[in-house]
């Protein structure tokens, strides 16, 4: 079924002849129009996103948290939650998630937070980052639709967890990038051995690319995960917000600071913890999400600040690169969500990024990339500002590792230069 | 004014599968009425009930994205080529 036409308009949306565990149908997030699960990501009536529908009235809540608990160390313990097939966990594919939930208590103690802070660490996944997560759940689609090529337009996160992907699932990969990412990250998509194409352009050109590729006879047969796979692609993010309510004790948090690139990912962890609400595994009480840019592509925190309900376009100029989408399609519903749960849209210099990349490497042992930089920055500002309270249970996020973006602490580096002896060591002042 | 447009898959129905059509007009406005003339139904699909671009379609004029432009009054020079793209992001 590796085909890219529209799906058919037929009301039969259970006509689906792909196994995909709960998942039911395709759903326009604008207009509710449905149709049956394809490879296909724009509602045919107005453009807008394609969401997965499910089915869950079948699960009893209790027997659910046993059955997630007694299940594996990554995000296939909420298998019945996700449109994968039941036996998900048997394929190959790198298996992620189930990262730490650092309690970040010397962060806390610098920021004046008593009520707890803790950091979801991301960078553990297989590729360090949380890109493991969306692509798991494409794979799987590309599987379910019969495509044999993996493709994608990245920032460089997103290309070397398709690479490591494709190349454990036995797929072909080729992966598109801007030209000048950092040097960390083209390596760590390079690596994997599938194809890497630089694109004279920013992420929003190398977005439109791949978006006229798949419309291409070139494009044909290729699962684009971030595309034509998007719909499924987008729910891996809902497993960030399943694994910290179980982290917590299967307690929602009161506070969740997430970076915002496309805005799909704050967007999912907002459906995640909806789901756990509806399904009864956590209590329903109130939680704020507050988004977190770089000042350098801010379209969506100039928007909220603006009290928009739209969002402008930006031409990214930012360190934070894996953040720099200036047409983030999410971002009218990361606007809603802020606003509907009383959180905040806010942004960070990159000097403000620097430092708080630093600040957590110093407080916490946690070498986050510039993303991370990005949220505990703006964790700070909001703090400052009073739109955080300290005295509520506080989650940040880290999407990834420092290592792929070492250039941004480049001038960080050694203390002295001493000869091999104790008087040379002495006279650094080090003792 | 003739134009080269691209048209996404989601949108071939209206063009009998034709991947690119030509159309005319000065302004983005004009090329979309011209199109709506041969490819009736298609205009309501790129724009909402007030006349404006849907907020998830992107349309680039040559290389440009109109939002960084004049929106539908973006000229549309002799030759050049416009495609229209649904939103997508997620890098």
């Amino acid at each position: 079924m590796a085909v890219q036409t529209v799906a058919s308009t037929t009301d039969s949306a259970t006509a689906n002849a792909v196994d995909l565990g709960p998942a039911t149908a395709l759903s326009c997030r604008e207009c509710g129009h449905r149709v049956p699960l394809g490879p296909v990501f724009a509602c045919e009536e107005c453009f807008g996103p394609l969401e997965i529908a499910y089915d869950f009235s079948a699960h009893d809540t209790e027997e659910l948290r046993k059955r997630i608990e007694a299940g594996p160390a990554n995000i296939w313990r909420y298998a019945p939650l996700l449109p994968v097939p039941a036996d998900v966990a048997a394929k190959p594919n790198l298996n992620p998630g189930w990262t730490k939930l650092v309690q970040a208590d010397n962060l806390a103690r610098e920021l004046g937070v008593t009520g707890g802070l803790y950091v979801k660490d991301d960078s553990g996944n297989p590729t360090h980052s949380f890109k493991d997560r969306v692509v798991a759940q494409a794979l799987e689609a590309a599987r379910a639709f019969g495509f044999t090529t993996l493709s994608c337009s990245s920032t460089g996160n997103l290309a070397g967890a398709v690479g490591a992907a494709a190349a454990r699932a036995g797929f072909r990969s080729c992966v598109f990038i801007p030209h000048d990412l950092e040097q960390g990250k083209v390596v760590m998509a390079a690596v994997y051995g599938g194809e890497l194409v630089g694109i004279e352009g920013n992420y929003d050109d190398v977005n439109r690319f791949c978006s006229e590729l798949i419309g291409d006879p070139a494009g044909e047969g290729w699962g684009f995960v971030n595309v034509n796979l998007r719909p499924y692609y987008a729910e891996g993010s809902k497993t960030l917000a399943y694994e910290i309510c179980e982290q917590l004790g299967w307690r929602l948090p009161d506070q969740l600071v997430v970076p915002i690139a496309s805005g799909s990912q704050l967007t999912k962890i907002d459906k995640g913890l909806q789901e756990l609400i509806r399904l009864g595994l956590v209590e329903d009480r109130p939680y704020k999400i507050f988004g977190a840019q770089a000042e350098g592509c801010s379209p969506v925190s100039t928007a909220y600040k603006a009290g928009h309900d739209v969002v402008r376009p930006q031409k990214p100029d930012t360190i934070a690169k894996s953040l720099a989408i200036g047409n983030p399609a999410d971002g009218p519903y990361v606007l809603d969500i802020a606003r509907r749960t009383g959180g905040a849209v806010e942004d960070v210099t990159d000097e403000q990024i620097v430092d708080a990349i630093k600040l957590l490497a110093r407080t916490e042992g946690i070498f986050a990339e510039t993303a991370g930089g990005v949220t505990v920055g703006v964790t700070k500002k909001l703090l400052e500002s009073g739109a955080l309270d300290p005295s509520l249970t506080t989650v940040v996020l880290n999407t990834g590792d420092g290592l792929k973006t070492l250039d941004a602490v480049a001038g960080t580096g050694l203390t002295a230069t001493i000869r091999p002896s104790l008087e040379s060591f002495r006279e650094a002042g080090l003792v | 004014m003739s134009v080269n447009v691209r048209i996404p898959t989601i949108l071939r129905t209206y063009t009998g599968g034709r991947a690119e059509v030509s159309a005319e007009g000065a302004t983005l406005s004009e090329v979309i009425s011209d199109l709506e003339k041969n490819h009736t139904g298609i205009a309501a699909r790129v724009l909402d009930d007030q006349g404006r671009l849907r907020r998830f379609v992107n349309v680039y004029v040559n290389d440009d994205d109109v939002r960084f432009e004049q929106g539908l009054e973006t000229a549309t020079p002799d030759g050049a080529g416009v495609s229209i793209i649904p939103a997508v992001a997620g890098g």
